[in-house]
């Protein structure tokens, strides 16, 4: 695998031969877990073990759930308080599967703004980056519909203007959004099909990961230079990777040690801190609350489709040109829809021939306009669209489009990129002298001491 | 890169709770000091015990807590009543029994009653379902250091009314200086001395008020100090493991960067 000359997996007792020839199951794993990994590789590469940890966690979590949840809008609420009351260790799980989703998306939009960053969706890793895409946007509705099944407040309101999206797509809304929720208003029906979607989606999610894992095996994984591993030789190669096991499984489960310290202090001390008040009284059809937030995670996009209101002259021009067709409400939903459609495109859009932020002067800038803009359309989407508000989540909505449809582009025609290392093991030496001293007396790659 | 990385832990942790505050009225929420503030905070049992009184007395006759069963008054980590006083407490509600298909005086196993008043909402979740504070700037970062404020909005609003009152549409208002928009349909239910507790604590508004909203947190987390053990368990754990970690992966990494082992 990986395209990287290193050695492969030979059986050696006559079982393993008698095995590789039915199953080459232990050759698959040995080959997975040995995969020549840049030695390069920094912080910002822990992430993707930080995701899978937390998809097993939500599914571990999630199926015990299950076990004591009714989806029944007489029962879903009292039953969650079941849970909390009196199933064993039931607030717990509860409170890790809750806050699980916050640590996913914040593990999610570190994973993303890295490879945004370093370039990893740059050929020839563009099919891992679209299935990343598709994974996100997986984890997204999951979410959302696991967000509806506590049954409160927040949960209710939230599934009707979410679904109420649908409503505004031309002529087909009404029965798309009519047939999405089994009924005229959400109610039993769609709180059973949401239960039920949100037990499959993780699993959709885990095969998912699988292919992303498999994709970005098959390429080799990008580094913070963005220069290749070298391929001529095995020898080459080794001077430029080391295996997964046990280099990046170690410092992966470190990082991951720490991140969940911090998740326990969180779930632990304060585990209503992300969620929204309003989801503890019971959902009611009958009584709006006062303002409908989606969770944190959301906010950006939810910033985005209110951004467009018709006093927006892209709105107008949008409407006036397909005969109010386009109005305000769906041009908001394809704006939301479209944030997410340009992302995925981002490897045909960035033209620049260097993959790294590190050696692009220029897009480094932009990078970090585009995340603080980030934060920006969060906070922008939790408040209430009045007064100034609108505007910045405007020209926020606009900067996102703007960064990859116009900067991405162009900065590949502009800018003048800095001089890469010529390997990998150039730009380890440059941070690790002594091991270049090492390496030319033939010692880099001995073997930990014992 | 790492830059991301604290940003965004601050910035998400801060702007998660901006929601709750965008709209937030200009209320008045006093900050009560409840023993169970903070990761070691824990349940004073004898406030809880003064709380059931003041809810039994006085709440009771409007609102319910049916998600509580009042067994769990008995439980570790709550009021930890003894079992024969739960079972005689108990007999004071009358619940319906489909099996005999009467009512029936409850026992243990039974939920408290819902609200005997139709616009009288259920308080078993109460302390949860408001916060208290929104600030700075409706960001909701003060909730990182102060908490929600469930409690101590109640607590606030019980202390909260000013004596004026209105009638609007046949229905009379009463000024309160927590509640959302200012006039509330509740009457002040408190006014101090409503009850007389047995333990000779104090009595007045400030001190019942701050009983019976330390209950009705319990009743709102009735786990809250098994879940602060569990967490703290789990951070020391896991703070061990990572120091375990990052040692094994210093060494480890330690031939490769030409570093000296020891």
């Amino acid at each position: 695998m990986a395209g990287i000359p290193h050695d492969h997996y030979e059986p050696k007792a006559a079982w393993e031969k008698s095995l590789a020839k039915r199953l080459p199951i232990i050759g698959l794993m040995y080959d997975t877990l040995m995969i020549p990994t840049p030695k390069n590789l920094n912080w910002m590469w822990i992430w993707g073990i930080v995701l899978t940890f937390v998809l097993v966690l939500q599914i571990v979590t999630g199926i015990v759930l299950v076990m004591h949840y009714t989806p029944h809008v007489d029962y879903a609420f009292s039953s969650v308080e079941h849970i909390m009351r009196n199933v064993n260790g039931g607030h717990m799980l509860r409170y890790i599967h809750q806050n699980g989703a916050s640590l996913f998306f914040v593990a999610v939009y570190a994973h993303i703004l890295r490879g945004m960053y370093y370039g990893s969706y740059k050929s020839p890793r563009e099919i891992t980056w679209i299935i990343g895409m598709l994974i996100y946007l997986l984890m997204m509705g999951t979410a959302f519909m696991g967000y509806v099944l506590p049954w409160g407040q927040m949960s209710f309101w939230g599934a009707t203007v979410i679904t109420g999206l649908f409503g505004a797509i031309p002529f087909v809304g009404e029965a798309l959004q009519t047939w999405l929720l089994g009924g005229p208003a959400v109610d039993n029906a769609t709180l059973n099909r949401f239960f039920s979607l949100h037990y499959l989606l993780p699993f959709v999610i885990l095969g998912l990961v699988v292919v992303h894992i498999w994709a970005f095996h098959t390429t080799g994984n990008n580094n913070p230079t963005g220069v290749e591993v070298r391929r001529t030789s095995k020898e080459e190669a080794e001077k430029d990777t080391l295996p997964f096991w046990p280099y990046f499984v170690i410092k992966d489960l470190f990082a991951l040690a720490v991140i969940l310290a911090v998740f326990f202090a969180v779930v632990g001390f304060m585990p209503n801190y992300l969620g929204h008040p309003d989801n503890y009284i019971e959902a009611n059809p009958l009584a709006t609350p006062a303002h409908i937030v989606p969770e944190w995670y959301f906010l950006p996009f939810y910033a985005i489709l209110r951004a467009f209101d018709d006093t927006v002259w892209i709105v107008q021009l949008a409407s006036f040109v397909t005969g109010g067709i386009i109005d305000a409400k769906f041009f908001g939903v394809l704006a939301m829809f479209g944030s997410i459609a340009v992302m995925a495109l981002a490897p045909w859009l960035d033209t620049s021939s260097v993959r790294s932020a590190r050696y692009r002067p220029m897009l480094k800038w932009w990078f970090w306009l585009f995340v603080v803009n980030f934060f920006v359309l969060m906070w922008v989407g939790a408040m209430p669209a009045e007064g100034i508000y609108p505007v910045i989540a405007l020209i926020g909505s606009a900067y996102w489009f703007a960064y990859f449809l116009i900067i991405l582009p162009l900065l590949g025609v502009i800018e003048k990129p800095l001089a890469q290392p010529d390997t990998i093991e150039d730009d380890f030496a440059a941070h690790y002298p002594k091991a270049a001293d090492k390496a030319a007396t033939g010692q880099a790659q001995a073997t930990p001491a014992e | 890169m790492f830059r991301t990385l604290t940003l965004s832990a601050v910035a998400a942790l801060g702007l998660a709770t901006a929601g709750h505050a965008a709209g937030a009225y200009d209320t008045h929420i006093e900050d009560f000091d409840f023993s169970f503030e903070g990761p070691f905070g824990t349940y004073d049992q004898n406030q809880l015990q003064r709380g059931l009184q003041v809810y039994t007395e006085i709440c009771a006759a409007c609102h319910g807590l049916k998600f509580v069963p009042i067994r769990s008054l008995s439980e570790e980590g709550g009021p930890a009543m003894p079992e024969d006083q739960v079972r005689a407490y108990a007999e004071q509600f009358e619940v319906f029994d489909p099996e005999i298909d009467d009512f029936r005086p409850a026992r243990p196993s039974d939920h408290f009653p819902e609200s005997g008043l139709e616009n009288a909402p259920d308080l078993s979740l109460m302390a949860k379902a408001r916060a208290g504070f929104h600030g700075p700037y409706g960001l909701g970062i003060n909730q990182f250091f102060k908490g929600i404020g469930g409690p101590e909005y109640i607590a606030s609003l019980l202390t909260g009314y000013t004596g004026e009152e209105k009638e609007e549409a046949g229905v009379t208002l009463y000024e309160n200086k927590a509640f959302p928009g200012g006039w509330i349909a509740m009457a002040p239910p408190l006014y101090g001395e409503d009850v007389d507790y047995a333990d000779g604590h104090e009595n007045d508004l400030h001190h019942i008020s701050e009983d019976v909203s330390a209950f009705l947190m319990w009743t709102a987390e009735p786990k809250m100090m098994a879940r602060k053990q569990a967490g703290f368990v789990g951070v020391v754990f896991l703070t061990l493991l990572s120091v375990l970690l990052y040692l094994t992966n210093k060494r480890l990494w330690a031939p490769v960067k030409g570093k000296e082992t020891i």
